[in-house]
């Protein structure tokens, strides 16, 4: 199956409650398998929908109020569309899962699997979980909603347009009984009742709204924590274990790849076939990039043997670099980290290839401390 | 015209005693939209939750750790109310609770304009909310931005004299009707208890149900406090604002038929958003509300 069949059929296996979607390419079959579920009988929530967005994820936080277990999916447009409600959702601490797929922002208007829609939603309070094949998502999903429900933290899932969405790959699929062992069931009760009168999320002052918003970044620490023991009871259940990032390479390898999504599975694949092979290059995936797993990446990347991260953003935050560039400079500060930063750009969706990478590893090797930080893939 | 006999239950002595909105809530002196909600919560009383998008009800519903409502009040971004409230409703149905009413309550710059695509959107799903607009016709909250409620004619902060609004307002409720939905109503603090009958009708109903009430507001109208409620009552026998009911977007009723309009002047002098209104502009005004009158009442089948 298809990354988007995948997430749609995590979302009946999670017995979500209330499904509230607009459809977008490259998301659009996701919304579409869960109506064809719904309209059979085979998915048994509810499923509405809606005349945007914006509306969309309204009706979710409304849903969420309540005490359901919710579901939505978007891309891009939508997904800034949106961009009002993730903050309230981020504020409210409600327990949503979102999936995004990756598509670039217009304007020009693009199909390709550009990240910025989704790393622009980076300082809104949701977690972000970042996949790279389809079972992937599919279990991602699936633990997503534990974590949600555990963390009190809305949580979106990213991946790739159409690389992941519309791919086909092979998925073991998890059983109904293995999912409700997993998940507690849908919850049962409101969370109000007008006889016991009170406001939810009224105007305040400044030292209350302050409160709340250092208590959602105590909160967010405590995501890898919670995410690594789900993780474990997740491998305990269904046999696959996902780490908090994923780490591959020899213990002292020069030269470590950074990515995320559908192109950190590429670079994998490709690590075999680079100057110095599996010998001296090495891989980080960034799965859980909100909150990023602070330890696990530094001592993953701060060890003596390594001369050059490549980082590979196919996003960009203008004027600045590559975000995911930005993010790792910011861990590495002040570690014992001695190597060079690189950025190898692919904003705008561009597909990496063995060639394209192996002429990005030619610029780093000409110019180590190069005019230009950025590789742009764009120029190779 | 035909003789429709006033509303039985217009008098004040026939309203429920109960109140389930307290004092010392956080509203300007005079203000119409406290009347509104408080005439309302004598209906809804312990059987709904209030979704309040930005709006001077956000204010007066109490900042935290106050609130002035005897219920569950949830708070939303402006455009969201509509959605937010479907999805409290299908929430609650999801969770077991098939009893609690949902009620929105918005502003008109929350229906009229932010708000109203999400209002259509609703609306066309047939969801199962209450969405109350009161209509103080224009961003009050804020201090008299102009909205697409406010009448033509009028000053605001953002349409100041001499160059006054210079659009009618939006008719919200033939977009309502368009809609088809199961009930429509219009009503205002003057006649209390046409506004109580019009809340009770849209409870025993399901399905997606507006009313639209007038809510006069001295500070942003610059009329007196006092005049509050004489100027929602001038609103209605001027037939600037008629009570009426529409079912399923087609069968309208008149609730109060004031069969001779009081001059238009009446509504007017009082109000300092309409000071530089010209004689030849109210003319203006007069066709059009005239025009809208008799438009009702051939709907309404009393012409």
């Amino acid at each position: 199956m298809n990354g988007n069949q995948a997430a749609a059929l995590a979302v009946k296996l999670s017995r979500v409650q209330v499904v509230c979607a607009y459809p977008i390419t490259p998301q659009t079959s996701l919304v579409e398998n869960i109506a064809e579920m719904w309209a059979t009988g085979t998915f048994p929530g509810e499923y509405i929908s809606v005349e945007s967005e914006y509306s969309a994820l309204s009706y979710l936080v409304g849903a969420a109020y309540a005490g359901a277990r919710t579901f939505t999916a978007t891309s891009c447009q939508g997904l800034a569309y949106m961009h009002e409600l993730l903050h309230w959702a981020g504020g409210a601490r409600l327990p949503i899962v979102m999936v995004n797929v990756n598509r670039t922002l217009g304007a020009p208007w693009s199909l390709e699997p550009d990240q910025r829609d989704s790393l622009s939603q980076r300082d809104t309070g949701w977690i972000q979980l970042y996949c790279c094949d389809v079972q992937e998502i599919m279990d991602t999903v699936l633990l997503s909603f534990r974590l949600v429900e555990e963390a009190k933290i809305p949580c979106m899932v990213v991946y790739d347009g159409f690389s992941l969405s519309h791919t086909y790959e092979v998925v073991e699929l998890p059983l109904q009984e293995q999912a409700d062992l997993f998940l507690s069931p849908p919850p049962q009760e409101a969370l109000f009742h007008p006889s016991r009168p009170q406001t939810i999320q009224p105007v305040t002052d400044y030292r209350y709204m302050a409160r709340v918003i250092q208590a959602g970044h105590r909160a967010m620490l405590q995501v890898p924590a919670a995410l690594e023991e789900i993780n474990r009871s997740f491998a305990g259940i269904f046999g696959r274990d996902y780490p908090l990032a994923e780490k591959t390479g020899p213990e002292n390898a020069e030269t470590i790849f950074v990515a995320a999504g559908a192109v950190a599975q590429t670079v994998k694949s490709f690590l075999p076939l680079l100057d110095g092979g599996v010998e001296k290059n090495g891989l980080l995936r960034l799965r859980l990039f909100k909150p990023l797993p602070e330890e696990e990446i530094v001592s993953f990347l701060s060890r003596e043997s390594i001369k050059s991260l490549v980082v590979i953003d196919r996003n960009l935050s203008m004027g600045t670099g590559g975000i995911f560039a930005q993010e790792i400079r910011a861990l590495l500060q002040g570690t014992s980290f001695q190597g060079e930063i690189f950025e190898l750009n692919l904003a705008g969706g561009i597909d990496l290839t063995l060639e394209l990478l192996r002429k990005s590893m030619e610029k780093i090797g000409a110019s180590p401390a190069g005019d230009e930080k950025i590789i742009w893939g764009v120029d190779l | 015209m035909g003789n429709v006999p006033v509303f039985k239950e217009t008098l004040l002595g026939n309203l429920p005693q109960e109140e389930y909105m307290l004092s010392g809530h956080n509203a300007c002196p005079g203000c119409g939209a406290v009347l509104a909600v408080r005439y309302m919560m004598k209906v809804l009383q312990d059987k709904a939750v209030i979704v309040i998008p930005a709006s001077c009800w956000s204010i007066i519903s109490g900042v935290n750790p106050l609130r002035s409502l005897e219920t569950v009040v949830l708070h939303c971004p402006f455009p969201a109310a509509a959605a937010v409230g479907s999805g409290i409703r299908k929430g609650l149905q999801a969770v077991g609770d098939l009893q609690t009413q949902v009620v929105v309550l918005a502003g008109d710059g929350g229906t009229f304009d932010i708000g109203l695509q999400g209002l259509s959107g609703a609306a066309e799903r047939n969801e199962d909310i209450i969405f109350v607009c009161y209509d103080n016709e224009a961003y009050m909250n804020t201090g008299m931005q102009k909205s697409s409620a406010t009448p033509y004619g009028s000053a605001s902060t953002t349409t100041p004299a001499p160059r006054v609004k210079q659009n009618p307002k939006k008719d919200i409720m033939k977009i309502m009707a368009a809609h088809q939905i199961p009930y429509a109503a219009t009503a205002t603090i003057a006649f209390p208890g046409d506004l109580i009958a019009k809340v009770r009708r849209a409870m025993e109903i399901r399905g997606f149900r507006f009313l639209h009430i007038l809510a006069p507001c001295p500070q942003g109208w610059g009329s007196p406090v006092e005049k509050t409620v004489e100027l929602s009552r001038l609103a209605v026998l001027t037939h600037v604002f008629p009570l009426f009911e529409i079912q399923d977007g087609k069968q309208y009723r008149l609730t109060y038929h004031p069969e001779d309009p009081l001059p238009l002047e009446e509504y007017f002098r009082p109000q300092r958003r309409f000071a530089s209104l010209e004689p030849e502009q109210v003319e203006l005004v007069r066709e059009n509300v005239a025009y809208s009158w008799e438009e009702l009442c051939r709907k309404a089948g009393i012409l």
